[in-house]
Parts: C-alpha cells; structure tokens; sequence
C-alpha cells in the first residue's frame, strides 16, 4: 500500500509535505494577522477602560520611569485635562510575574484594578482576577506602602496566597507612586518619595 | 464493523482518557475546572479530525520510514493553524489554554490515532474515528474538569453553588491525579464492564 522507502521517494515525500504544510501556514499566518493585532489592542483598550473612569479619551502609550522600575503608562484625557492614568504594573508575584492595569485618578486615588497576566497558582493565587479582592483597592489613597491585615495594612489577603496579595499591592502602590511623580512635574508636591523595591519585599517575605 | 460503531468506539471502549489513557499531560494540566477541559476537549477534536482526514489520504503516497515525520508534520501544522485562529478570534480562550494549545503536537492520542487508525482507513472512516474519539476525550475531560471544579472551587461551568473556598488540593496538581484515578477507578467497574 505504502510507497517503495527508496531515497529518492522519501526526500521527494518530505519535501512536497512540507512545502504544501509551510503553504498553510504563511496562508494562515496572513489571514490571522491583523485579527490578531485588532484583538490584542481591542483587550488592552477594554482593560484601560475598565480602570479609569468612562468618557476620557484613551492616549497612545506612553513611558515613564520612577525610581529604578520602569512603566508603560496611558493618560486618559477628557476636556483636554488629564482625569486618569491607566499604568502598567509589573511586579513577580508567587509563580511568575504578575501584571496589572491600574486605574489612578490624578489626586492619587486608586480607581480600579485589573489583572493583564499573571502565573498564580490557580484556585489559591489566581483569585486575585477576581472581584471580592480587586475591589480593596477601589478609592484607596495611599500615603504609605499599601499592605495586608496580616502585615498591620488594610487589604485582606486572599486565603493561603498571602504572597500573590503582597505582590498585587505593591503593584498597585508602584502605580500610584508613578502617578503622584507624573503629577509631581506639573505640582512639585508630591515629592520625596521613593518606589518600594522588590528587593525590600523579599527580604520581609523571607523573615 | 459498522460506520455507527466507528463513531461510538471512542466513546467507552477506546476512551482516549480512561480507557486507551493516552493524552495524559493536557488531561491532568487543563482540568482545572469544567470549561476548561469542555474547551481543551474541542481544541484537540478539531487537530484530530482534520490530521485523521489529511493523514488517511496521504498514506499511500508516504514511504514508511518516513510516515512519522510526516504525520508529525500535519499535525503540527493543524496545530498552529489552530493556535493563530483561537488568538485572532477567541483570544480569551487562548489566554486559559495558552501554553497547551502547542502541546496539542505531542498529544499521544492525536498521533496514536493517526498511527492505528487513519493511516489504514479512508478518509470518511478516518473523519468519523476522529470525531468519535474527539467526543470522548472531550467528554472525559470534561467530567474530570467537573468534578474538580465541584470539589475544588464549589462551583459548575462557573456557576457558583457553594459559598467559600472548596478542597483546594483539587484545583492543583495533586487533585488532578487523584481525580483521575477514581474515575478511571468507576469507568471499569461500572462503564466498560457492559
């Protein structure tokens, strides 16, 4: 049934399939690649709109650095005033890194969050997506390091996953501190402070 | 053997999961709740299918010493086909599966099936194997998913019925293989045996 394996029909076999396969794929690869792109705009656009407050126009993004950690940050800007800043997050949580959309007004106030990606352990960690906890952060303003109950702060930390809570806030307190230096160049009075490193972090984690 | 029965062999007797136990590395890793297997279920049924056709209408044409490389080779391209349409048109799907959408490639069942079945069957034979075993691991690993996500989480397909956190080992790892075992354990007693 099969055909004779001779040299010349197994190279000649091999290289028509992969040929005709690798002719798939750059088809497909073309069909897909502006879906692809609008998707991943049209996920970071909902996740922006989803922590700042509706009705500014969303910015094209932009970078700006605090202390040693560096941001991707959008304004969003209604009546030609900044009313919020939608920053990038990144900070390692318990199994990876964790990324978060912070919405903060520009007085400082956290307005919402929103998980972008994480590796948190799932059931345990990765209940940070979730709303029962994302929502601890809705309207604080921090003037310290936001902390959980467990390290004297306020936040609740998610059961078993006191590590992904600590990572989630210092996150979202980075944000916050970026914001207050952004505001800061326009202000200057929200100087002096500095971003809590991740270094600090481990070592508490540690004692 | 009938075209019926060909279609309904991969339901219980060559259940990829619980009866053939091949496919074991997504079966364990995306089980974490009952969409999650529904949805890995589906994605490896679309490989099957379409690799099951192409494989059973290549085969004659393919010497064989070289007849896995080239299954290989169809296979993974099916796969990336499905990587890059899930990213453009269900990227929230692809977020959950993400990394085990690749490994769709190694599956044994898909290959297994392409070995043992497709790659002596015609294409309509091959379609309807595909489908059939397609269900069933869709099916098994579904169940799976289910019964740890109402262990684990306290809920069905996301919905919620017990308040709180639930056996929390079920949502990791060690759930996964426990799991497994008992349902493979109830399958052969009380599934096969008929």
């Amino acid at each position: 049934m099969a055909a004779k394996s001779s040299l010349k029909n197994m190279a000649l076999c091999l290289t028509l399939v992969c040929f005709f396969c690798a002719a798939v794929l750059g088809g497909v690869y073309a069909m897909t690649k502006a879906p692809i792109e609008d998707a991943k705009q049209q996920a970071l656009l909902n996740s922006i709109g989803m922590v700042v407050p509706e009705g500014g126009e969303i910015s094209e993004m932009m970078t700006g650095e605090f202390g040693s950690l560096s941001f991707e940050y959008y304004k969003s800007v209604a009546d030609s005033k900044t009313v919020a800043y939608a920053v990038k997050s990144t900070v390692i949580g318990f199994g990876g890194p964790l990324e978060l959309m912070v919405g903060v007004l520009t007085d400082g106030t956290v307005y919402a969050t929103k998980v972008l990606s994480h590796s948190e352990t799932p059931g345990l960690g990765a209940k940070c997506t979730e709303e029962g906890f994302a929502s601890q952060f809705r309207g604080l303003a921090p003037e310290k390091k936001i902390s959980v109950t467990k390290d004297g702060g306020d936040i609740d930390a998610i059961t078993a996953s006191t590590i992904t809570s600590r990572a989630y806030s210092l996150a979202v307190f980075n944000a916050v501190e970026l914001v207050k230096s952004l505001q800061g160049e326009e202000l200057d009075a929200w100087s002096g402070a500095t971003p809590a490193s991740e270094n600090n972090e481990n070592k508490e984690e540690q004692k | 053997m009938s075209k019926w029965s060909l279609l309904t062999d991969g339901f219980v007797k060559n259940n990829p999961v619980f009866a053939l136990v091949l496919g074991m590395c997504p079966t364990l890793a995306t089980t974490t709740s009952a969409m999650n297997g529904l949805e890995m279920g589906l994605a490896t049924m679309f490989v099957l299918i379409l690799s099951n056709v192409v494989i059973s209408l290549l085969a004659p044409a393919v010497p064989d010493k070289v007849h896995i490389p080239v299954y290989i080779v169809v296979i993974a391209t099916f796969v990336t086909v499905l990587q890059l349409l899930m990213q453009a048109y269900v990227p929230a799907v692809y977020e959950t599966l993400g990394l085990f959408i690749p490994l769709i490639v190694v599956n044994c069942i898909v290959l297994g099936r392409a070995e043992a079945f497709a790659g002596k069957h015609n294409a309509g034979e091959s379609a309807l194997d595909g489908i059939g075993i397609g269900i069933g691991f869709t099916l098994s690993l579904t169940v799976i998913g289910l019964v740890r996500e109402i262990l684990g989480s306290g809920s069905a397909f996301g919905w919620k019925f017990i308040p709180g956190d639930g056996i929390l080992a079920f949502v990791m790892a060690p759930g996964a293989f426990l799991a497994l075992g008992y349902l493979m354990v109830l399958f052969n007693k009380f599934v096969k045996k008929q």
